[in-house]
């Protein structure tokens, strides 16, 4: 295996463009490195992005935050401007791991682990973010939900990396969310999870809603149908009844050793309900 | 395939070494540099036996690779105590017989120290949650708390 520490985009994304053998990117190394030593890939050249100038920094950008995709959860939470405005998005990434793990692990590496548990996933396309993904053509934006397409599968092409992670601007009145369930309190892979972003009007009828639903899919679920439920009401006890039923119909999940596939459909259904009262809470209405 | 040149930083002390390009910081520290402090416990991020600072973050030296040191300043368990005189923790974690077998302490040291460094009054709570990815099967942990506790209250001087 060769290690070469990219020091520009166009470079990493040549690099990885170029080689025969299987190329993977190393972030924070916290899934990859794990993989390599199990022996379950065997990359012929890993390329370092963290050198690249800008990917490790969190940047303010049209009143929203890019974060450099070699951002570790230890330096997002300790940036108290986009934790106050987006916690949903960053307790699932904060989630993650021990206190050395979030040290290097990024939301980004997540996200291309595309495991269907991946708990930074949901709170970002909760939150509406979008990933920007350097390749050999040039720069191209997408949405997060967009990036896994299958357990271990992404949808970025050969040459192809996710250069930073962009939540746009929070509207007013707005809150975000995440909740998972696992059986024990700390470090355990998400049984179901669920994001959930709200906006408000100044009446306090809820006037968008964006809600994902994690482990119950190979990827993760944009839950349209859960989220029109809430839109137009006062997410009340009735709403949030809706919700619940909609969100636990939407999941589509395995049964293995961690839930039973009903086991997960009826927690899905509870996680939503309890991350959209936080969330509203959150919103202030 | 080459070795690849590293000049970074450890302890204190700018050291150069040469490693395989998959070789873990882990891997360099113990069996290149001679510091072997750093224990292997898992090799996958788990046990936080090979704790150690990178630019002042706690990490596992198991999930780095040693050619990601260059230009890094890296902190061990060696560099804790000042020549003979120990750090508070390691006399709280000795007065408190925090350790049984003792392979866990260094990295818990390290862990703690990066801790009380940031929080230098936590609470038990979260004493406990930091150190989670740093794991004992002597001890049951509830004498490693009060030994970071005691670590803390002196370092804060009450």
């Amino acid at each position: 295996m060769r290690y070469v520490a990219a020091t520009t985009a166009e470079e990493a994304s040549a690099l990885l463009a170029a080689e025969t053998g299987l190329a993977k990117v190393l972030g924070g190394g916290t899934d990859i490195l794990v993989q390599m030593r199990a022996g379950m890939v065997e990359p012929a050249l890993l390329v370092d992005i963290k050198k690249i100038p800008g990917l490790r920094e969190i940047k303010s950008e049209a009143g929203g935050f890019r974060i450099g995709a070699g951002v570790s959860g230890a330096e997002l939470m300790r940036h108290s401007a986009f934790a106050t405005t987006w916690p949903g998005a960053l307790e699932g990434f904060n989630l993650i791991g021990s206190t050395q793990v979030q040290g290097r692990a990024t939301m980004a590496g997540n996200l291309c682990n595309a495991s269907p548990a991946g708990d930074a996933v949901p709170g970002l396309v909760a939150a509406g973010a979008t990933v920007r993904i350097q390749g050999p053509k040039g720069q191209r934006d997408c949405p997060i939900e967009d990036v896994p397409v299958s357990p271990g599968k992404t949808s970025l092409a050969k040459g192809e990396f996710i250069t930073s992670i962009f939540l746009p601007a929070k509207p007013a009145r707005t809150g975000d969310a995440y909740l998972r369930f696992i059986p024990r309190t700390e470090m355990d892979i998400a049984v179901a999870s669920a994001g959930v972003c709200l906006t408000f009007d100044a009446s306090g009828t809820c006037t968008a809603a964006r809600v994902a639903l994690g482990a119950v899919a190979p990827t993760v679920i944009v839950a349209h149908d859960a989220a029109k439920t809430l839109i137009g009401t006062k997410v009340d006890a009735a709403a949030l009844d809706a919700l619940q039923a909609a969100a636990t119909a939407l999941a589509r999940p395995i049964s293995d050793k961690r839930g039973t596939a009903d086991y997960r459909r009826e927690t899905v259904g509870v996680l939503a309900r309890r991350a959209a009262q936080i969330a509203k809470t959150r919103a202030g209405a | 395939m080459s070795t690849i040149h590293v000049s970074t930083t450890i302890n204190g002390a700018p050291t150069d070494f040469v490693c395989e390009h998959d070789e873990t910081l882990l891997d360099v520290l113990r069996n290149r540099i001679g510091l072997t402090g750093s224990k292997e416990g898992c090799s996958s991020g788990d046990c936080g036996a090979c704790s150690v600072t990178v630019n002042g973050r706690l990490v596992c030296s198991c999930l780095v690779l040693g050619a990601e040191a260059q230009d890094a300043e890296v902190h061990t368990i060696e560099g804790m105590a000042d020549g003979p005189t120990l750090h508070p923790l390691q006399k709280a974690f000795i007065e408190h017989a925090a350790l049984q077998c003792g392979f866990c302490t260094p990295g818990i040291l390290v862990a703690a120290e990066a801790l009380l460094k940031e929080k230098p009054e936590p609470t038990d709570e979260e004493v406990r949650y930091w150190l989670a990815g740093n794991l004992c099967r002597c001890t049951g942990y509830d004498k490693i708390v009060r030994a970071v506790q005691a670590a803390a209250a002196e370092m804060r001087g009450v």
